[in-house]
């Protein structure tokens, strides 16, 4: 009986993997085929989505919920708002490269299928990402931070530094992106109102 | 939003760039952009109702995350991203300028510097208090249980939440207000 029902959660996990890597695919060449952008932008969300879902079938719920809320989230948002200031299609393909690039992409993928044989399995205690550093987080947050969350312990304590070093990158495109499409548009100390709030062409 | 006085470039054909600065230089587009605001008609009503019924949970909802983060899934990032999203969901369902309104853009920017402000603040206090930069121990250093850490923990992740959603809905101001508010149909 209970060999019984571990065949059916693997075969139920395999079926779930099985179908959410197919759905991915499709997304994927669904957004490879479309022309049409807003379409992209849409599918590039549902892409963001599975591949959340994806992380949640590998134990991983906080990139899994990063990823739900930043790709599928404010990417997309922020595509729209790119696709605005373009054009709503993507101008046909050059016909007579495609042999050559499908060649390349089809070596690519058979070296990273060979590289991937090379690989510890899923939950391999011995892996090199669960066996050093990683050991060690487990073993000492408990006594060192105190917190039950890991990952945050890590992020933010162990790691304090690199995640101020994220913020500051976060706070730079900001800014960078103030700067070029014209939040700071200062003349003699006060701030100007943008061009195009006049309807005026800007390029 | 009356798409009469547009030019009638929803044809399967390429538009290119010709038909963008058509597009931006028309001056229908601004009569359009004001009257897209006003809300008088029914339109949207359904999105509407869902969004004032949803926005509220929103935020709720990345509260939680944000001061939950030390015990479940979550943190400043997701946090600051969920909080941005309520106000995005907000500005494509009421218009840009509504949104303005309830969060100003000046807000924005100085709120973007609080964040950071905040996080290198704690580790620069840590290292006043005699420790290394980001060394939350020297908050509380009596403390058994490490409250030091954990105080540590939730002011840098609130700073972080505060940088992250100031700075997403900042980019989001800008790309969305570089072009007047487009009718339905062009989409």
């Amino acid at each position: 009986m209970e060999n019984d029902t571990v065949t059916l959660a693997e075969a139920a996990t395999l079926a779930i993997d099985l179908s959410l890597l197919t759905l991915l695919f499709l997304v994927a060449y669904q957004m490879l085929k479309s022309r049409h952008l807003f379409a992209v932008v849409m599918l590039s969300g549902i892409y963001s989505l599975l591949s959340a879902l994806f992380f949640v079938s590998l134990d991983a719920v906080d990139v899994a919920f990063t990823e739900a809320a930043v790709g599928a989230g404010i990417s997309t948002v922020l595509m729209l708002a790119g696709m605005l200031l373009t054009a709503r299609r993507e101008k046909p393909l050059m016909p007579g490269r495609a042999p050559v690039a499908i060649l390349v992409v089809f070596l690519v993928g058979a070296a990273l299928m060979y590289a991937t044989l090379d690989m510890p399995a899923f939950g391999d205690a011995t892996a090199p990402a669960n066996a050093y550093v990683g050991l060690q987080y487990i073993e000492r947050t408990p006594n060192e931070i105190a917190v039950p969350n890991i990952v945050t312990a890590v992020l933010a304590s162990y790691r304090g530094f690199d995640t101020l070093g994220e913020t500051m990158v976060i706070f730079t495109a900001g800014v960078a992106v103030m700067l070029l499409l014209g939040a700071g548009s200062i003349k003699g100390g006060r701030q100007v109102k943008d061009v195009s709030d006049d309807g005026e062409a800007q390029q | 939003m009356s798409d009469t006085t547009r030019p009638t470039d929803q044809g399967p054909t390429d538009q290119g760039p010709t038909d963008q600065i058509k597009t931006v230089t028309n001056p229908a587009g601004m009569v359009q952009s004001a009257a897209s605001q006003e809300y008088t008609s029914i339109e949207h009503l359904i999105l509407r109702v869902v969004m004032k019924v949803l926005f509220a949970p929103i935020i709720v909802f990345a509260l939680y995350v944000q001061f939950h983060g030390d015990y479940g899934p979550g943190g400043g990032f997701q946090a600051g991203v969920i909080f941005a999203v309520a106000f995005i969901l907000h500005a494509l369902i009421f218009g840009l300028e509504a949104t303005k309104k309830a969060l100003p853009q000046g807000w924005l920017s100085v709120l973007m510097v609080v964040g950071v402000l905040l996080y290198a603040g704690t580790g620069v206090a840590n290292m006043l208090l005699g420790g290394h930069l980001l060394d939350y121990d020297t908050i509380d250093p009596q403390s058994t249980h490490h409250a030091g850490q954990h105080y540590g923990i939730l002011i840098v992740e609130f700073g972080v939440g505060v940088a992250v959603a100031s700075t997403m809905l900042m980019i989001f101001y800008q790309f969305a207000s570089r072009e007047p508010e487009i009718s339905d149909e062009e989409w």
